[in-house]
Formats: C-alpha cells, structure tokens, sequence
C-alpha cells in the first residue's frame, strides 16, 4: 500500500512560501522592534521579496509539480511549469517595486501608517498572488486568491482617520465579497457535475456531463468566470477601482494597479484555457465583448479627467489600467478561437510583463511628485521637465510606452502581439474596437506627456529623490528601455509552449 | 558609378537610420568642451547642422556607390533577426524605387537645419527643436530603408511624436488644434494600417517585404487581400493624404514652423505614396486592382477640389494664407501621384514616383520661401500682402519674387521643369491603364485630371500676379533680399528641379526597372 502521506517539493514552492514566511517574521518582529528601529522591517521585506524572486531561478526549464494526487502523478494541485514562472516572476518583482514606492511612503507618512501591519499584510498578499498562477485545482484556485485580495482591502482602507481610505476599502470590500461568494456557487457547481476540483480533470470530465446536470455545469461556469473578471476590474465590475485607488496609499493602488491584474486574470485564463477548454464557446464571444467593453469605458473614463481636479493623475492612472485590462482580456478571448491557446495567451503575457514594468514606473514618478504635490493633480505635473529632466524624460517614455508610440517601441510591440493574436483568431471587429481605444488613448497619455514639457507656472519645484524611489523609477526606466532595445525578452512568451 | 564595397554601403545604409538617432541623443547632453560656440543654442543648432549633413553625406555616398546598371536589385541589404518571436527582422536595403527618396530625405533635412541655424525657430529651447528634428530625420529614412512590415509600421509610426511636438510648440495660430488634429487622424490611419499589415504577414507566414513582393499575392486569398487593401489603404490615404482624408493637412501646414511644413510637405507625405508602391501593389495585386478605380476617382477629385480650394483662396478679399494654399495644392499634386499608382502600370507608377520627388522639391522651395516673406513682412495673408494692387515683390526684393516665380511655375507643372513630367506621366498612365481595369473610367479620370493642370495653372499665376507684381508705391520700406544662408538653402532645390525636368532619365532610369520588376511580381 502507498502512503497517504503526499511528499512536498520544498524548492518548487519556496517562491510563495519564503514571502508567506517572512510575512510573519516581519508581523512577530514588529512587537520587539523599536520605534527608532521600524524602517528596518521595510528593507528586511524588501530583501525577502528579492529572495523569493530569485528563487524562481533554480526551477527554470524544469516542470516541477507537487501535492500530486496519491497514486496519479499526473494530477497535482501545484505546478510550476512556464507559465507560472513567469506570473510569479510577474507578481514578485512588481511586489517588490511597490515595496521600494511604500518604503518612502511609510516614512513621509509616519505615524499615520502602522509600519508592522502594513508589510504583514503586504507580504501576505503577495504570497497570495505568488501561488495563484501555481495552482492547479479550483480550491487552491479560491485559497489563494482570498489571500492575495483580503489582506489588500485592509491595506487600502490602512491609512488611519482618514474617511475617504476606510470607504475606499468598505467598496472594494463588498463588491469583492459578493464577486467571490458568486465564483464559490460557480465553483460548487461545477464540483457538483464534474466530480472533481482538479483543473485538467474538469477539463475532461466536463465534456461527459450527464445531460440533467448540463444546466448545473453551464451555469457554474458563467458563475466562476464572473469572480475572475472582477479581479481583473473588467466592467462592469471596474467601479471600485478609481475610488479604491485614490484612497488606497499610493504604492498600494501602484501594487493593485499591477499585481491585482496579474491575479485576476492569470485564475482566468487556468479556469477559462486549462480547465474549461471545451466550453469555449461559451467563454470566447463572452471575454471578447468583455474585453471591448472594459477598454472603452476605461479609456472614456480615462479621456474624461480634467486635469486640475484633486488626484487627477492617480485617477487618471486606475481609468487606463481598466482600459489596459481590457487590452490584457483580448488574447484570452482570442484563445477561445484558435487551435493554438499558449501562443495567444503567451501575448497576454508578453503584455502583462511590459504593462507591468512601464506602469510602476508611472506610479512611481507619481509618488515621487506627489511628496511635494500633495493633491497629485495631472496639472501639477507641468514644468517636471524644467525641474527634473531626466524623471520628465522617464514619465514621458512611461506614457507613451502604455500608448504605444514610438520611442516607447515596447508598447508598440506589445500592442502589435495583441493585435496579431486577434487577427490569427479573427476577431476583426474585437481589433478595430482595439484600433479606436489605442487612439483615444492616445489622447490622455500624450495630453499629459506634452505638459511634462511645457514651461512651468513659476519657480519649477525641485523633487529631493529618496534612495527608494530613485531605485523604482531607474529599474523600471532600465527595464523599459531595455526591453524597447531588445523586445524578444518578452514577446518569446508568444511562440513556446507554456503549460 | 563608383564601386564600393559591399559592407561599407550596408554601413551607410544603417548610419541613415541610427546616426540621426544618435544625433538626437546627443543633442540633449551638453556640448563637449571645445564645441561650445558663442551660446548653447547656437551650439546645439550646430550639432544639428553637422549630423544632418553628415547623414546627406552618407545618403550621397550611397547614392554614388549604387549600382545603377541593376537598379531593381535590392542593394546594402542587411538582414538580422531583431524579435523571433513575432517573425520581426531588421531588414535594411534600398533599390531604385527608395534611393531617390532617401536622398531627398536627408537634403531636405539639412536644408531645415541649415535654414534653423541662421534663423533660429521661435519658441522654446532650440535643444529639443533640434532632437526633434533627427528623429524625424531618422523615422523617416527608416520608412524609406525597412524592407519588413512591422519595422515599416514602427517607422511609420516613430515620426509621429517628433512632428506633433515641431507643430505644437514652435507652431503659429492655432498650433494645438492643428497639432492634434495631425496626430489623431494619422495615428487612427495607422493603427487601422496595422491591422491590414498583420492580416497580410500572418496570412502569408512572413513580413518580408521582398518575399510578399516575390510571392505577388499568391498565398493570400482574394478576400484577406481585399480587407487588407481597405485597411493599409485608409492608413496610407490619410497620410498621403487623399481626399476627403485630407482634412488635418491644411491646418497643420498653416500652423507648423516653415521647417516643419517643409517636411510634412517634401517627406512625410511621401511616406504614404511609397506605401502604396512598395507594399500594397506588389503584395496584393487582386485587392489593389479591385480597389484601383476608386482609388483612381478619389485622387481626381482630390485634384479638382485641391485647386478650386486654392482657387477661392487667391481670390482678392478671401484672406487666404498662403501657406494654406501651398497646402491644398499638395492635395491636388499627391491626387496626380495616387492616379498615377491607380493605373497600376509602369508608365503612371513611375509617373508617380517622379511627381513625388518633384513635389518634394517644389513644394519644399515654395514653403521656405513663404516663411521668408513671413519672416520679412510678419504675413502670409495673401489679402495683407497685396493690399490693393499686389505686393510687388519684383519691385521690392527682385531675386525672392522671382524664386516665388519659378516655384510656382515649377509647381504648376511647366514643361522644362520637374513637376512636369510627373504629372505627365500619370495622365499617361490613365490613358491605357492595366489589364483589368476598365479603360474607359480612367480615361474620364484622365480628362478630369488634365482639367485640373489647367485649374492649378490659373490658381498659381493668380499668386504671381498679386504678389509679385503690382504698383511699389514710393515710400514703401525695402525688403531685404534673399540673404547667403537663403540662397545656399533653396539653390540646391532649384538646380534639382531644374535638373529633373530637363534630363528625366536620372530618375527615370533608377525607377522603372524597380517598378517593372515589382508590377511583374518580384521576377521578371
């Protein structure tokens, strides 16, 4: 007789468990730190994120899988194949530039953000976030996700007295609630006419339904799909994330405007691409016109900032990430319609990765302008270039990375792969839509480039850069141009195997 | 004509793109010590002059080490996988079609850098105008020098920015509106020009353009080549730009700096020509052919509107600009480029190729010598400028009123002249146009077009007539005649329009053997 006892593969899971770990020290450590001694807890997390993010790097090229069900290797609760690697690698070095953003922010902040409960939280998130693309059956599909977004709500709603933080995180807190209460029934149903919560075993147990169960296994379906889609912030489930965002600590929106995604639709593309393959015609038109929808409203509402209201440009920058989301949806709506899924959701990747690094560098010019400007105003931004030109020159590289003009020839590559991916599939009417969006983004992104360089209304303010600051915004520069040099770092995602 | 060695050209090649690039980063850092001149502006306008010029060089170099026994061979060629990935390699070469193109490119650039050094723009600091300016310079000749469709996109698209910011801050009246107008219309073209380019590269496995030329269109369907047509097509007439996608071009014109007209006007317009030429007619000759007489019917009525626009323009009391006027008659003149290429043979595509490097001549002298009488007498109101008799410019400033001359007759298409055989040919090329094609519709276009010369030649002596002649009354201030750096500017782009029109071959005989080869599907 086997044993019952499942053998853990500790290495494959360390990336997860070391944040998860430090997480904890960091909380247990607080209680013994003094008050003087606090910014140390910040760089421990920040050198735990850096340890986990590197241990990714022992498990390349090798498929490892572990919690394997006893006696079937074949099935596992948790993978780390390409696919995952690269999330997590997604997920931990965004972590860790938020966590660099909200070093300085936990010190201009003081008092006012608890140094211990705010990396607890973090961290725990993350881990969250960092197990999610791994696993492998729905039930550690939900797990993890409620540990990436729990401990998020409290981090939004962290800053203390203010009104505007605890509401945010009141809103962000229903709708989520509700949102995963839904995908659970889905879940439950599913469980119900398949038998089995293991992600390739749905795959194919789904296809042999019992005809009075269909209804069951359908509506199951549509119901576990609308819990992804709210984390992605596709509409109609985006109307939390401008108020979250503004009232959320900058690095926070920072972190939700790109690891928040990450996790949203990394669950959906392993519920939608590896377990539900057989429904996708049920899913395909649907995160198509989802996609559509969420790149227009977010644009729209993104065209519709007025520059000198109060938070503008962090406002601004939530709209384009839902507008951004909707450009994430178009390769997975796309995979519903070619033969070869990987290639398309490799573009997903490929434009989750550039997002990534060219949107925390927004953020982090932005929280870098928001220490002397405290209302972050877009308008506040004019003149950056007469103050600090090479931060002007950064932003501006940023924006129209996200645009995708030249010289942000990332961005436009990245576009060019989500535009192929639909057109391989034929959805030509999904990139026309595509088309008018890229152009009404256009207008915002170079709206507030072109103010970088306008001369400034009186004395041009000079921003002291902190250390960690100064760090984001040249990783991400780094990183930007690099990429734009040498775009096949991330577009080789498009043409190998993933899972 | 010269023999030079293979790698050195594939060198050339490549510093026509990159160098100007370069350039432009380098502007943005202090001057070396040692290069600081009398000021920093002084010193970065410059720098401007010395790449630019360096770059003209270059393009000279290549020029004269063509092989111009084979002109349809695609030479200097470079070819290195950039991004596997998405089948993207940097594919460089230029034969006949693109090397006169290039070397426009790179003279009429530095003639803007000439001309911004002796008067520096107005607005803000000269640093950027002049890093703005390469990397036009360098997102042009890229469009000119790619030979794959994604690479031709990026470029396509890389000029975008550099011309937005020209216009919107070193512009006149209205430059915001104008400034965005150029950028939303072109950029909605082109992201539209995308999604044709992929539907051709994933339908055919590879974004080569001389394999999609050599391929002729036989692994695509006749389907996928007609949406792809429609779709590069509106790209590329918006660019072009044909009518009714014309609508950005007046404004920016009338708002852009007089370097910046000049090279909206002599280049980037041509981008949208070459398009058609290089791209679309050899790699889907079944859509384009089913999309030629419309083509064909819009670039006609493009050139009657473009000259009636000018006409009411010129009319006394209209308060027309001028430049706008220059402007709309570049509607008319890429309307006889586009009729050309409609044709789909070599007569009227070489016929489009030379009325294409003409107007970037003409039109380019034309819009420097606008901002000199701009510069001179604070106007280009034609209303302002000729008051109640004319401006009499022969009087005031003899040798600028008669460069406006022979501008305007070089533009009106007299014979002897460049614009003259462009034109010329495209009429012909619309007299017998290809098989398929109906003749008798585009013989009406031919007559509609020929209509237009006479349209355009009457709008043209209208300008002549009331600003350079008239009554100088006594008292009148003198103007100052053109100046050394003026004359060194604009005498190359006369001797050129000159030269072009008396000896056609040069051009000629670089373009057709490209054009046959391409028209006969990459092999002949």
């Amino acid at each position: 007789m086997s044993s019952l006892v499942q053998s853990v593969d500790w290495l494959a899971i360390a990336p997860p468990t070391i944040a998860a770990v430090v997480g904890v020290v960091v909380l247990v450590a607080d209680l013994f730190v003094g008050e003087t001694r606090k910014p140390l807890l910040g760089w421990f997390s920040v050198a735990g994120l850096a340890v986990a993010a590197l241990m990714l790097l022992p498990l390349l090229g090798a498929d490892r899988s572990t919690f394997c069900l006893v006696g079937d290797t074949g099935v596992c609760s948790y993978t780390a194949d390409r696919f995952t690697l690269v999330i997590q690698f997604l997920v931990l070095g965004g972590a860790l530039l938020a966590a660099l953003l909200s070093v300085t922010a936990l010190k201009d902040a003081g008092k006012r953000l608890p140094e211990g409960e705010y990396w607890f939280l973090f961290l725990s998130s993350t881990a969250g976030a960092a197990l999610l693309p791994a696993s492998r059956d729905l039930a550690t599909l939900v797990v993890a996700l409620e540990v990436a977004s729990l401990p998020a709500f409290a981090l939004v709603g962290l800053r203390r007295g203010d009104r505007r933080s605890s509401e945010a995180a009141l809103k962000f807190f229903l709708s989520s609630v509700t949102a995963t209460a839904v995908s659970l029934l889905g879940i439950s149903f599913v469980y119900a006419a398949t038998g089995t919560l293991h992600l390739t075993r749905v795959a194919e147990r789904i296809q042999n339904v019992d005809g009075q169960l269909h209804t069951l296994a359908q509506t199951g379906v549509v119901l576990t799909l609308v819990g992804f889609a709210f984390k992605t912030a596709a509409v109609p489930f985006h109307f939390w994330v401008p108020d979250t965002y503004v009232g959320a600590p900058l690095p926070i929106a920072a972190y939700l405007s790109v690891i928040g995604k990450a996790v949203g639709f990394s669950g959906l593309i392993l519920v939608t691409v590896v377990a539900l393959p057989s429904y996708a015609d049920v899913w395909g038109p649907a995160l198509a016109v989802l996609a559509a929808l969420t790149m227009t409203v977010g644009n729209v509402g993104a065209l519709r900032q007025q520059a000198a209201r109060a938070y503008s440009a962090v406002r601004l920058l939530a709209w384009s990430s839902v507008g951004q989301a909707g450009y994430l949806l178009v390769p997975i709506a796309a995979a519903a319609y070619t033969d070869d899924a990987d290639k398309a959701i490799g573009s997903t990747l490929a434009y989750a990765l550039m997002y990534a690094a060219v949107n925390l560098g927004a953020f982090a010019v932005a929280a870098l302008v928001g220490r002397t400007h405290r209302l972050n105003r877009v308008a506040d931004y004019r003149g950056l270039y007469a103050a600090s030109p090479l931060t002007a020159l950064l932003l501006g590289f940023f924006l129209l990375c996200l645009a995708g003009l030249p010289p942000g020839i990332i961005g436009l590559f990245a576009k060019v792969t989500v535009f192929s991916a639909a057109v391989d599939a034929g959805l030509g009417w999904l990139a026309v839509v595509m088309a008018v969006n890229v152009v009404i983004a256009l207008v915002y992104y170079l709206q507030w480039t072109a103010l970088l360089f306008r001369a400034p209304e009186g004395e041009p303010v000079k921003h002291r850069l902190p250390a960690p600051l100064t760090a984001a915004i040249a990783l991400t520069g780094v990183l930007g141009i690099v990429l734009s040099g040498a775009p096949q770092l991330v577009l080789r995602f498009t043409d190998t195997g993933l899972f | 004509m010269i023999d030079i060695n293979e790698s050195v050209m594939q060198f050339l090649l490549a510093f026509l793109v990159v160098g100007p690039l370069l350039g432009a980063a380098t502007a943005l850092l202090p001057a070396p010590p040692g290069l600081k001149g009398k000021s920093p502006e002084q010193a970065v306008l410059r720098h401007g002059v010395t790449v630019t010029g360096a770059v003209l060089l270059a393009a000279l170099v290549l020029a004269l080490g063509f092989d111009h026994d084979q002109p349809s061979k695609m030479q200097a060629t470079t070819d290195i996988s950039w991004i596997p990935a998405l089948d993207v390699r940097i594919h460089l070469g230029t034969d006949g079609i693109s090397l006169p193109l290039l070397v426009l490119t790179a003279l009429l650039t530095f003639l803007s850098a000439l001309h911004s050094y002796f008067k520096p723009p107005a607005g803000p600091s000269p640093k950027a105008f002049v890093a703005l300016l390469l990397v036009l310079e360098s997102g042009t000749l890229a469009t000119f020098a790619v030979l794959d469709l994604v690479l031709f996109f990026l470029a396509f698209e890389t000029v975008l920015i550099p011309m937005y910011f020209l216009i919107a801050r070193w512009g006149g009246e209205g430059r915001a509106e104008a400034a965005w107008k150029f950028i939303l219309y072109t950029l909605l073209g082109s992201v539209v020009m995308l999604l044709g380019l992929l539907l051709i590269g994933l339908g055919a496995g590879t974004f080569d353009m001389v394999a999609l030329a050599t391929d002729n269109g036989r692994s695509l369907t006749t389907s996928v080549q007609v949406t792809a047509v429609l779709a590069i097509g509106l790209g590329l007439a918006v660019k072009t730009p044909m009518w009714p996608l014309h609508s950005w071009l007046p404004d920016a014109h009338t708002a852009a700096p007089t370097v910046g007209s000049v090279l909206l006007a002599g280049v980037l317009l041509k981008m949208g020509t070459y398009g058609f030429v290089r791209i679309l007619l050899p790699a889907a000759p079944d859509g384009f052919r089913t999309f030629a007489p419309y083509l064909a019917a819009f670039a006609v009525v493009g050139i009657i509107y473009g000259s009636l626009a000018c006409l009411a323009l010129a009319k006394r009391g209209a308060k027309g600009d001028l430049k706008r006027l220059i402007a709309y008659s570049s509607v008319g003149h890429m309307g006889f480029v586009l009729l050309g290429v409609a044709t789909m043979t070599p007569t009227g595509v070489n016929g489009a190729l030379f009325a294409n490097i003409a107007h970037g001549l003409i039109t380019g002298l034309l819009f420097f010598l606008v901002g000199a009488l701009k510069d001179r007498t604070g106007s280009t109101d034609l209303d302002t400028l000729a008051q109640e008799t004319g401006a009499a410019l022969y009087g005031k400033a003899p040798r600028l009123g008669g460069l406006l001359a022979f501008g305007a007759v070089a533009s009106l298409g007299l014979p002897g002249l460049a614009g003259f055989w462009g034109e010329m040919l495209a009429l012909f090329g619309a007299f017998d146009p290809a098989e398929g094609l109906s003749r008798p519709a585009f013989l009406t276009f031919m007559a509609i077009g020929a209509f237009g010369t006479l349209l355009t030649a009457a709008y043209l002596l209208i300008v002549v007539r009331r600003v350079c002649m008239g009554a100088a009354p006594r008292e009148a201030p003198e103007l100052t005649d053109v100046r050394g750096h003026e004359f060194a500017a604009w005498t190359p782009l006369v001797v050129l329009t000159v030269v072009a029109g008396l000896w056609p071959r040069t051009l000629l005989g670089l373009t057709d053997p490209a054009v046959q080869q391409l028209l006969a599907g990459g092999t002949r």
